[in-house]
């Protein structure tokens, strides 16, 4: 039987790095390995002995991309432990930072990422030379999620303004004021980005995952909730260690997380859509009905709508908690730190962001285990790929390399989090 | 934010201080800072594609800094005029994100966005993972990378071309 092997010397297009091993042979598949080695443990280890009040800008540096996602787990974490209650204008500002950052994320990700894949093009470089109005759009959707982060956050890169507690200066209503108008024209590009991605051709591939996500009685879930998913699970975050497992794993230096029965698991924005939907805005849902989505869906391919539609929602709800904004007497609340052990879900962009923080009695950081979603979702991308690839085997080389590499950007894998960069090696026997 | 001034010249230092080697661009110019150089000239960054663009927007003339992974000597100095020609994308894969500095530099051109006058100065590293320490070999060639990008802003502010 002819023997044919590609390597490739990294995955374009995936946020970060890491690896992917297929080896096929005639007409069987016989192995499919991501391997993605994992930062995440060096920032738990360097979290060791450094005080509480350092766990936001230590563990946003885990990723350029989501920085305020590890600072929302790690302050959520440090509250939880110390038995406190951020509310009010003071959340809200937490909910609009994270809007912000999931409009820049998902922009990132839909525009110049994953479109170009659907589109046949081999980059966003190539779709913006035919089609220059599109990406624009994209990135100035992209930058007005940006100027969110760098007003809240106090910069648009690692983000310095978010403290245990609250923030440490919190903006005037004129300060906000401007960015009403810039959300007013994002959330009518967010819809625009609906319409257009709903026209994508789409391959079949519908599965029966287990979602999970954070669930929220009366919102979209970004920095609380129960833990729920699509079988029945409804926990509280303080029960994650529970219910979920990391297991190690041969091929990788990551931890695989499953649920305790060893099912792997699907987090991000197509888990929190299926399990949220109802808690979408009224022109969200309505424009997940426009673009030919029902309540459920469980085609990975078409998270880039769901990740479009979750731009207009962050858009919309940005843009009422800017127009509702009264700032809070105090930009903080006060802590007192004790000996104690803090647990904290919250939404990345990406998906369920877990942090777990044990404190000594001077408010020094003994211990601390944070479990990003990539991690989450490495074994349901494994998954999908047995499933996908023989569907595809009478492809040529390049053309099964580029669907492995688009089925793997339906999750959006944030690999920075996780690993350096992803090489992926096709070998057919 | 948006409406501000841009300065006419840009020093822009792009790295990840956890990541050994690929700090390389913010220990440059944390360099430059002390040897003086206007802090309104200097910015740090994560190398972030996107925000690279709009972040030398409107500037006349960018010198950038970045750490480089291309197999050759660490510390080596590569001096590199992308306006010429397009830089070599695998060099680069040190930066932690895939839409990069020179993907950001051709969707730029695609766009004709591009700064009229950009340089990248590379140095090469050896140490890219979280948690590793910056290799003495880059670390000595920091402060000759610094005297390059002086040069090199004096050249392009006489307009006697860009430092060659």
């Amino acid at each position: 039987m002819k023997s044919r092997t590609i390597k490739v010397d990294y995955l374009a297009r995936v946020e970060g790095e890491g690896a992917l091993f297929v080896k096929i042979k005639g007409d069987k598949l016989l192995d499919v390995k991501l391997k993605i080695f994992e930062p995440p443990r060096f920032f738990e280890a360097f979290l060791r002995g450094r005080n509480y009040s350092e766990a936001p800008d230590i563990t946003a540096r885990i990723c350029g991309i989501c920085p305020i996602a590890y600072q929302m787990s790690a302050v959520h974490a440090m509250e939880d432990a110390f038995g406190v209650r951020v509310e009010g204008p003071l959340r809200d500002l937490r909910r609009m930072v994270y809007c912000g950052e999931w409009i820049e994320s998902h922009a990132l990700h839909v525009y110049m990422l994953h479109a170009p894949d659907f589109l046949g093009f081999p980059d966003a470089i190539q779709l913006a030379k035919e089609h220059p109005e599109v990406v624009q759009r994209g990135l100035q959707l992209k930058k007005a999620g940006n100027e969110i982060v760098t007003l809240l956050g106090g910069r648009e890169i690692h983000p310095i303004n978010v403290r245990v507690g609250g923030f440490y200066r919190v903006p005037t209503r004129n300060e906000l004021a401007p960015l009403a108008e810039r959300m007013k024209w994002a959330r009518d590009a967010a819809l625009e980005t609906v319409k257009w991605v709903s026209q994508f051709p789409f391959p079949e591939f519908e599965q029966d995952y287990v979602f999970v996500s954070l669930s929220h009685p009366d919102e979209y879930p970004f920095n609380e909730g129960r833990l729920v998913s699509n079988r029945g699970l409804d926990i509280s975050v303080h029960d994650y260690d529970d219910n979920f497992v990391e297991e190690h794993v041969a091929h990788s230096n990551a931890l695989h997380s499953v649920l305790k029965s060893g099912t792997p698991y699907f987090v991000g924005p197509l888990a929190r859509y299926n399990l949220n939907f109802d808690r979408l805005s009224p022109i969200a849902q309505e424009a997940a009905r426009s673009a030919g989505l029902g309540p459920q869906c469980r085609n990975p391919f078409q998270s880039i709508i769901v990740r479009s539609v979750e731009i207009l929602q962050a858009c919309d709800e940005a843009l009422h908690l800017i127009e509702h904004y009264q700032p809070p007497d105090k930009p903080s609340v006060p802590i007192h730190p004790h000996a104690a052990r803090g647990y904290a879900c919250t939404e990345a962009p990406r998906g369920t962001l877990y942090h777990r923080y044990r404190i000594d009695e001077s408010g020094t950081i003994r211990e601390a285990k944070i479990v990003p979603p990539t991690s989450q979702n490495q074994k349901t991308i494994e998954k999908d790929l047995w499933q996908f690839i023989p569907k595809h085997f009478q492809d040529s080389q390049n053309d099964l390399r580029w669907q492995c590499e688009q089925a793997i950007r339906n999750y959006d894998p944030c690999i920075s989090c996780a690993t350096h960069f992803l090489k992926l090696d096709l070998e057919r026997e | 934010m948006t409406g501000q001034q841009k300065p006419p010249l840009l020093v822009i230092g792009v790295g990840n201080r956890f990541r050994g080697d690929d700090a390389a661009g913010l220990l440059v110019v944390s360099l430059l800072r002390d040897m003086g150089l206007d802090s309104s000239l200097i910015i740090e960054h994560s190398g972030e594609g996107a925000a690279l663009m709009e972040t030398w927007k409107g500037a006349d003339a960018v010198i950038m800094i970045d750490a480089v992974s291309s197999g050759g000597a660490p510390g080596t100095i590569h001096r590199l005029d992308p306006i010429r020609n397009p830089l070599p994308a695998q060099m680069f894969h040190g930066s932690t994100h895939a839409f990069s500095l020179p993907d950001a530099i051709e969707m730029a051109r695609a766009l004709d966005e591009l700064p009229p006058r950009l340089l990248v100065f590379g140095i090469e590293g050896r140490n890219f993972q979280a948690g590793d320490e910056v290799s003495p070999e880059l670390n000595k060639a920091l402060p000759e990378v610094a005297k390059l990008v002086l040069k090199t802003m004096e050249a392009l502010r006489a307009g006697t071309g860009n430092g060659d």
